[in-house]
Formats: structure tokens, sequence, C-alpha cells
């Protein structure tokens, strides 16, 4: 890993959606703010945590990343490559090179197609190779590659468990042979003892291929787990974001307070002794968020000038980014 | 403190065109008063299948309770008849369920819902069950409650829609609510909201309380004794500090151990259990869980083992000793 080399960097990243209102005649009447404006970079054979709640946006940034939706604003580079610019062979060129893991192993698998057909289609979309039977010979090692029989090939999807679907989409995301793969809550849809299976196979591919990772999830007990860094999202923008026990042990955002404060901790003594921020209200709307610091309507700490300035992201100590006036 | 409820080798299958399917195997557990018990496990080990079946909320067919009695006060639901047992749901024994979306009807408001069980089960007139609608809303935290009332459930957040859902649940003051899996499908900080609610809610009236989860993290934090289900059967009960402290069953020592943790540093991989769950359709033969046990012995494969004291409020379902690794 070098420090000065970033596999993945991306600047000022914002994606708005459009609202219309009308049926023939569409007005847009104003905008989304899925992702507002926000900037990291990972390293190479890092894994970056992108941990928020349902509607933070850290899907749509993990998308947009991507190039599967287009940014509305900021650049994105991904080995250096520019995403959003991107177009005919250099855009084939990224796709093979970074791929996405879906959360639900149910809907992201098409029903009708085989496993060699869904993990074989990469390899001909991207011309890798020639022949269907040297294809179907790499579909049987990245089969093993991921803990699944090689003579399941000829399957459906229905004919596996949840655990082994999501394996299915592992070794798909890996048939092309990526140096990035975004993880979207891989793990959520899953029984805690087929979590550990799905989180060990994504730990053991890292080290034996160098895989850069983006982790984005909800399960803060398992990113702290499985991440070198985090970062914390919220309605959009990035809160704070450091190395992984720096994070845990010392969250200065009072949103990140909160949130690692209402873990659930497998310990009844430790449960029953911590202290919780129970944060009041709900998420408001990404449609029209607060002014200001747009924590500020929940936030145990505010002062009057939060609703009326926008916060900024600055590096607080090296590695630990921080958005908040009151620090 | 009594016994409230008193649950006697249920068994529970479902008669579908793929085979029976083996729900609930014969379980029995006791609810004492005033007492939250968490039953954990994960999905398909027949813990939602179990209360449903005490209330006989379970389609029959093709659902069929073959076994077992559920005594509530001495009164045994599954015999009771409809009518008798109609009294009993929604009024002495509630529930919440995981999503408040579908649990909740979409074209009727909010008020109309919570004021159905006052009718019914309180004989109240619209009027006083509407004032006390108001003042169940504000008990769970709705602000605004007198016009939150004339909403529909689509007009709250999910979080909104579960404080709904308890305050149906606890209209009529019941003696036992059953929880199943209610903060699942919510975020991490507004579950950490409903759980301080149920909590001070459980202090306020002394409410004894099943909680239903896949969650250790929210058991540890809730529940008082804790029963742990596998493929059907019970197969770990302990006092909550026991059952963290000093696991017995080799499942529940692994669930333990695949579990990361927030509040400590990574100090190893995960422990994954090796294989899934078992088929439900096929009849058990032998331990449940020996074909992805650590420790398993001969005698796991041939013989199921039934749940025994192994220290004070302790029962395992296990031939071995964890602690020695000996045979039992």
């Amino acid at each position: 890993m070098s420090e000065t080399d970033p596999l993945v960097q991306v600047e000022n990243l914002k994606k708005y959606f459009p609202v219309t209102h009308g049926i023939i005649l569409q007005r847009r009447t104003g905008y989304v703010r899925a992702v507002d404006g926000i900037s990291f970079f990972i390293l190479r054979g890092e894994t970056l945590g992108l941990v928020g709640e349902s509607g933070c946006g850290k899907t749509t940034a993990g998308r947009t990343i991507l190039g599967l939706y287009p940014a509305t604003d900021g650049t994105i580079k991904i080995d250096g490559l520019d995403v959003r610019t991107a177009r005919g062979k250099v855009m084939m060129t990224f796709r093979q090179k970074a791929q996405i893991i879906f959360q639900d192993p149910f809907a992201s698998l098409n029903p009708r197609w085989t496993v060699n057909s869904i993990i074989g289609e990469p390899l001909h979309v991207h011309k890798l190779l020639a022949t269907e039977k040297e294809r179907s010979e790499r579909v049987k090692e990245l089969l093993e590659l991921v803990g699944l029989n090689a003579r399941h090939i000829n399957r459906f999807p229905h004919e596996f468990s949840g655990g082994q679907r999501q394996r299915i989409g592992v070794a798909r995301a890996l048939a092309s042979e990526p140096l990035f793969i975004v993880c979207d809550e891989p793990i959520s849809a899953l029984d805690v003892s087929i979590q550990a299976q799905v989180v060990n196979l994504l730990e053991d591919l890292q080290d034996r291929i160098g895989l850069t990772y983006l982790f984005i999830a909800h399960d803060l007990s398992m990113v702290r787990h499985i991440c070198d860094r985090v970062a914390v999202m919220y309605l959009g923008v990035m809160v704070e974001m450091a190395g992984r026990n720096d994070l845990y042990e010392n969250p200065l955002h009072p949103y990140t307070q909160a949130l690692l404060s209402a873990v659930p901790i497998p310990d009844p003594k430790k449960s029953r002794a911590q202290k919780r921020t129970i944060l009041t209200g709900d998420v408001p709307s990404s449609f029209n968020p607060p002014s200001g610091c747009r924590f500020h309507p929940r936030c145990p700490i505010a002062k009057p000038h939060c609703a009326e300035l926008v916060p900024e992201w600055r590096q607080i100590k090296p590695g630990h980014w921080v958005a908040c006036h009151e620090i | 403190m009594g016994t409230l409820l008193e649950v006697n080798n249920l068994k529970t299958r479902f008669h579908t065109p793929e085979g029976t399917v083996y729900a609930v195997n014969g379980i029995s557990f006791k609810l004492d008063e005033g007492e939250t018990l968490a039953v954990v496990g994960e999905s398909g080990c027949g813990k939602s299948v179990t209360v449903m079946s005490l209330l006989r909320l379970i389609p029959i067919p093709p659902g069929e309770i073959s076994s077992g009695n559920a005594l509530y006060r001495g009164v045994d639901l599954l015999k009771l008849a409809e009518e008798d047992l109609e009294h009993i749901r929604g009024k002495e024994i509630s529930m919440i369920f995981q999503d408040p979306m579908t649990s909740l009807n979409p074209v009727l408001t909010i008020g109309r819902q919570i004021t159905e069980s006052l009718r019914t089960h309180m004989g109240m007139n619209t009027e006083q069950a509407s004032r006390r609608a108001i003042e169940l809303l504000e008990w769970v935290g709705i602000p605004d409650s007198t016009r939150r009332l004339d909403n529909y459930p689509h007009q709250f957040s999910g979080g909104m829609r579960q404080r709904v859902m308890i305050a149906m649940s606890l209209a009529c003051t019941p003696n036992i609510l059953i929880a199943d899996e209610p903060t699942t499908a919510l975020d991490v900080t507004i579950q950490a909201q409903i759980i301080e609610l149920v909590i001070q809610l459980r202090e306020q009236v002394g409410m004894t309380m099943i909680w239903i989860t896949h969650d250790l993290g929210v058991v540890a934090g809730l529940a008082e004794r804790v029963i742990v289900m596998y493929a059907g059967f019970i197969v770990e009960e302990a006092i909550v500090d026991d059952l963290y402290e000093d696991p017995r069953h080799p499942y529940t020592l692994a669930l333990l151990a695949a579990l990361p943790r927030a509040d400590r540093r990574r100090d190893r991989r995960l422990k994954s259990i090796p294989g899934a769950p078992p088929n439900l359709v096929v009849e058990p033969h032998g331990c449940p869980f020996a074909p992805r046990c650590e420790r398993v012995i001969d005698r796991c494969m041939n013989e199921n083992p039934v749940l025994t004291q192994v220290a004070a409020n302790h029962k395992i379902a296990c031939w071995i000793d964890v602690q020695t690794g000996a045979p039992r």
C-alpha cells in the first residue's frame, strides 16, 4: 500500500436526482440531493467502510463512483482513469477493473440463467476468453475460489441458499479480474453464521489477489472488523472519516458518537453500563435538507450558527477528518 | 412471581407440496410474570412459528399443531374455542410484528386502528376510545397526537409506525407482550429509541415480554432470560449473563464467536460456522446441529439430546460438556 498512490480518488462528488411533477409536460420541481459533495480516497489493497443510516446516500455514492449513475458534479478517478469522461473502449476497460457485489443475493441473480452463464458473462463481454470451453473452465475455477462446488456449474440460482448465492455474486464480480470492488451491503441479508463465512471469503480474496474494497454497510460492528478506515455519512454528506480504531474509540462528530452509542453490544454487563445518546426524531428528507449543518436539528450540542453555516470538511489530525463547527 | 405461561412439548408442522416441514419439534418453556424472555435463533429456526402457534395465528392447513399444550393461567390456549381465544388475543396477550408497514392497514387511519381493539375488548364508545388513543400515542412518544390520529400509516416513518404498533399492542394493557423482531427493519439509532421506549414502558407497567430476535446484541441489552433455538429445537436456555459469559451449547458458542464487535479492537478472523442450517423437510434424526458441530461424536448423529439442566437456571441439549470436551 502506498500513501501517495490511491487507487480511488473522489473529489466533491455530487449526485442529484430530479423530482418532476406532471405527467405529460414534466416540470422539474426540485432535486433529491442524494450525495452532496463528498471527497475521499482509497489506497490500493485497502478497505474503506462507508456507513450511515438508510437514505444517507451511501449506496448512491457507491453506484455513482462506478459510473452506474452519471455524477452531477465532482471528479472520480479510479486507477488514474476519469470515470466521468470515460466512453467506449476506455469505459469497457474501467468496467473490467471495477466491480460491484449487491446486497440482495435473491434479486441480483437472473433466475433463468445458470451459474455458468452468470459468472461467465463478464468473461464474454470483456472478451477475456475466446471459447465457451475456456470460459466454463474459468467459471469452475472461480466457483472453487469462492468455496462452491465446481460440479454445480449448470445449476440455477434457486438451487442455492442465501450464503451460496452471495458467493456466486462474489465469483461474478471476480470474473473480470477487477482491482476494485464496491461491496454494497453484501452480508445484510444473511444470517450471522453465514455472514462470517462471506466476510472471511472477502478477506481471503483481498489477501490473495490484493483487491481494494469500498464496503458499504449499516452494521457498525462488522465494519469495524473488516475495514481499515471508516467514513460516516449523514444525509448526503460525510461527517467524519478516520482509521477504524480511531473512529470507534475516539469519535468526534456528535452524529458518529450517537450512532456508535446505539450499536447493541453482545455483552449484558457492558450493555447495561453503556451510555447511550438517543437521538430524537427521524432523519430529515434529502429533498429539502436542513440549512447549515444538516445534522443540527437532531444534534445535542447544536449552536445557533450551526443552522446557518455549512461546516468545513477538514483534517483535524493526520487521517482523521470531520465536518463540525464545535470541534 | 407466578408462572404466566407454560408451554409443553409444542410441535408444529407445515404440510407443503415439497413435504412436511418440521418447524417446531417439541419445545417446552415457562414464562414468569414480569420477566422478559428472549427467543434467539437464525432464520427458519422456528422462533416465530413457536409464538404464532401459541396464539394459533398460523394458517391451518397447511400448518398443524401436532402436539403439546400452552397453558396461560392454567387454560390451554391450543384447545380453547376460537371465540374465547379472541378475548385473549390482543387483550391479554398482544403482539408486535417485524414490519410495521405490512401489519398496519394502509387504508384505515391510525386512530381507527388503535380504537378498534379498545372498542371491541374494552367496550369503550368512540369518544372514550379516541381519548385513550391520544394518550397512548403520547405515551409512546408521538408528538401532536390529536392530529396524528387522522393520519394514515404511510404518513409515518418506520420508527414512528413501530411506535404506533406498540401503542396498539398496549391499548388493552395486556399481560403478555410478544414482540417478533420489532426493530429488525429499523436503523440503529431508531432501534435504540424503540428499545429505550420498551424498557421505560416495561418499568412503568411491569410488563411480561417475549422478545423474538436474531440479534444477540439486542438480547444482551434487554432480556433477563434467553432461549436459543436451532432447527425447531431449544438448544440452550439460561439467564442472560450466564448465556454470554458461560455458553454451554456448541451452537451458542459458535454464534458468539461469529459476531464481530464494535466495542473491541479486532483480534482475530471471525470464526464461521461451516455449512448451512438443516433442511426442515427431513424428519429430525439425531442432534440437528451435529453436521455443523466441531465437537460432534457418534452419539450425536443418532440420538437427539433432550434439554437438561446443567447448572442453576441453565439448560442445554447436548451430549458433550463443552468445558471438558468429554461426553456427558
